[in-house]
């Protein structure tokens, strides 16, 4: 290995432990209390835990009987209390601690697609890992040529008040297999103020295919900062579906897929609801970096109350024959709310094509009449649009999994 | 009487389109509304519906006997009034086949029952037509018969149909004639029927299918005549528009 290539993780992270994040309100990371790692005892069974905290998953996607996974994750704060590697051949759960253990490459996949000097929340998690032997988070792996079409459900869980929970997520498809995830983060119901930061790396090789469906239910006082890097290998397909619909203090996340291979694909794919005083900063990237790579970011994004929206879209084009599209579509429903829609097209090269297509507005008034003329009351009319607009075709999931992604987002939008 | 509008003056964006209509609709008659262009025909539409940009500012509309003029549009449809449009919007997701669950007054969460989904094949919808977002992307024609189709989910009381034809090919025109038909009772004896209905027409040519009692020619924001249709289309075919004009002056 060439030696200026060597990366030296720790002093990276330390020299960034200061360093705000590029976009974004900075969040003093010193508020939150770290917990120790694996304090909180292991769980046999999913169906062990309370009535109320089985309530809270199941919002955010995460089946406690676990009925159509194919295996299941959860981390409550700093522990990883419950992993189910069993439930299919084709692929591999495990915590990050085991992982490592059982694995002597899986090092050379961590930070590497998201850099821990990137911020000070990325330093942080890397600082957790490599000071204070903090290993958290999950491996998933599916096996060269399977295709298993049940999801595999991972969950964040926070459930004390004023912590400070980290993850590092590692995510590969090998050659020719297909991975499908659903990931849910959410709080206990007592806890007002937290922190997340999850950091997730994943790994597309040729042929490959992930889709990755997150559902975040966070109480109103929790700052969160997911860190997404994605590199896709030749002929590999990455679809990505966040929903966001609960309040929250402040959440800003921009990931990033590399299409580095040739014909590789990304899909970004969001729905977002702001609500009271939550101020959302979600973006998604594409950098197509090789010939015939295609990137689609496609965002829906309303506002209610006094919420801030910020939807960003990049599309970078570096070589000829790419080809990227970026939607994003906005309501604001009140006065005091506000959509920032900021897309981005880069094109580095000649023969390349990029698009886009942004619209901010209120509901059409001519769609509330057309609605109350067939005699819906106006406030029904109002939140069937709402709902229909944030209701995007998710595309890219396996049949049995279009209809439970269906299920989700229809629960996250009964609230709107 | 069914619909009984008395001295109606309309604005619309602080500018008078209706000045003074004075129309009566009995139970189980059909009328038809003529006239150019910008007269104010779909105006008076969408006041009799109380679209919230048509602001009355004389007169009183009454339906079934009860003063609807400042009753939300909702609140009239459901005393039985209502409307296909002419160039409705497209709603994104919000499917037809929801649409016609709520009209119907079904639970959305259960399948379409029976009776609608044969409706729908009579219009010639298949089941996938049904999970299309309403009007999004629909051709002239499929754009008239869903409103023909929320329309018989609805079986209102009394019809408003604006330019049911426009854009139609003529089998198709045959088909929407005999489903406007059964929402205006044709299928019964004329003595029998209870639903009316006021349609709008440029050039008449749906009168061919669909039977009416009684004309007007609306020009200018005024009713300028009234009578048989067939004689006062053959007027305005001869002489055009000017011609009621000229004769309203007579008048």
């Amino acid at each position: 290995m060439d030696v200026l290539s060597v990366r030296n993780v720790y002093e990276d992270a330390l020299r960034a432990k200061d360093k705000k994040a590029a976009i974004g309100a900075d969040v003093t990371i010193e508020n939150f209390s770290d917990e120790t790692v694996n304090a909180l005892d292991m769980i046999d069974d999913l169906d062990d835990l309370n009535k109320q905290t089985k309530k809270d998953l199941l919002k955010v996607g995460v089946d406690t009987e676990e009925k159509n996974r194919s295996g299941s994750f959860l981390q409550v704060d700093q522990s990883n209390i419950f992993t189910n590697n069993s439930m299919s051949d084709s692929i591999e759960v495990m915590n990050m601690a085991v992982a490592l253990e059982k694995y002597s490459w899986l090092d050379d996949y961590l930070w590497n697609v998201v850099k821990p000097d990137a911020d000070k929340y990325t330093a942080k998690t890397a600082l957790n890992e490599k000071e204070n032997g903090v290993l958290s988070g999950y491996f998933v792996r599916s096996l060269p040529g399977t295709k298993e079409v049940m999801p595999v459900q991972a969950c964040m869980f926070i459930s004390d008040e004023d912590i400070m929970q980290t993850a590092h997520n590692v995510i590969i498809a090998e050659e020719n297999s297909e991975l499908h995830l659903i990931t849910g983060c959410a709080t206990g119901d007592d806890v007002g103020s937290a922190m997340h930061v999850g950091v997730s790396e994943m790994y597309l090789k040729p042929g490959s295919k992930i889709t990755f469906t997150m559902v975040h239910n966070w109480a109103e006082q929790v700052e969160v900062r997911p860190r997404t890097g994605v590199k896709l290998m030749d002929d590999s397909t990455y679809i990505n579906n966040y929903i966001l619909t609960s309040p929250v203090s402040t959440i800003q996340s921009f990931p990033t897929a590399y299409c580095d291979g040739e014909n590789s694909r990304a899909i970004f794919q969001s729905i977002q609801g702001g609500k009271k005083d939550s101020i959302i900063d979600v973006g998604s990237r594409v950098l197509l970096n090789a010939k015939g790579a295609r990137g689609e970011v496609i965002s829906r994004a309303v506002a209610q109350d006094e919420s801030k929206i910020y939807a960003r879209g990049h599309l970078a084009g570096t070589v000829p024959d790419v080809k990227g599209h970026l939607e994003c579509h906005g309501l604001v429903l009140s006065n005091d709310s506000f959509i920032y829609a900021v897309p981005e097209l880069e094109a580095s090269s000649a023969n390349l094509e990029m698009s886009h297509e942004a619209a901010v507005g209120k509901i059409s008034e001519d769609e509330i009449n057309y609605l109350t003329s067939r005699g819906i009351e106006e406030e029904d009319a109002e939140s069937m649009i709402v709902r229909g607009f944030l209701n995007m075709d998710i595309t890219g999931l396996p049949d049995e999994l279009a209809q439970q992604t269906q299920n989700m987002i229809d629960m996250s939008l009964d609230g709107m | 009487m069914l619909l009984e509008i008395e001295n109606l003056a309309v604005e619309v964006a602080g500018k008078r389109v209706l000045k003074d209509i004075n129309l009566s609709i009995e139970e189980g008659e059909t009328h038809v509304l003529l006239g150019p262009n910008g007269a104010g025909k779909s105006t008076l539409f969408l006041t009799i519906l109380g679209f919230p940009n048509y602001k009355v500012v004389k007169g009183t509309i009454k339906f079934k006997g009860q003063d609807i003029t400042n009753l939300t549009t909702a609140e009239r449809v459901k005393l039985g009034i209502g409307v296909s449009f002419q160039t409705p919007p497209s709603i994104r997701g919000v499917s037809v086949g929801d649409l016609l669950k709520i009209i119907s007054h079904q639970d959305v969460k259960e399948e379409l029952n029976p009776r609608m989904k044969e409706l729908s094949q009579q219009l010639k919808f298949s089941d996938e037509f049904l999970d299309r977002d309403v009007n999004l992307g629909f051709s002239g024609g499929e754009v008239k018969r869903s409103e023909i189709l929320q329309l018989l989910a609805q079986m209102p009381d009394f019809t408003m149909f604006d330019e049911p034809d426009s854009g139609v090919d003529i089998e198709n025109v045959e088909l929407l004639a005999s489903e406007i038909g059964t929402l205006l009772d044709k299928d019964k004896p004329q003595g029998n029927r209870k639903r009316s209905g006021l349609l709008i027409t440029h050039l008449g040519y749906i009168l061919n299918f669909v039977s009416a009692d009684k004309a007007h020619v609306l020009i200018d924001g005024v009713i300028s005549c009234s009578g048989n249709p067939t004689e006062i289309l053959e007027d305005i075919r001869k002489n055009g528009f000017n011609g009621c004009v000229e004769c309203a002056q007579c008048l």
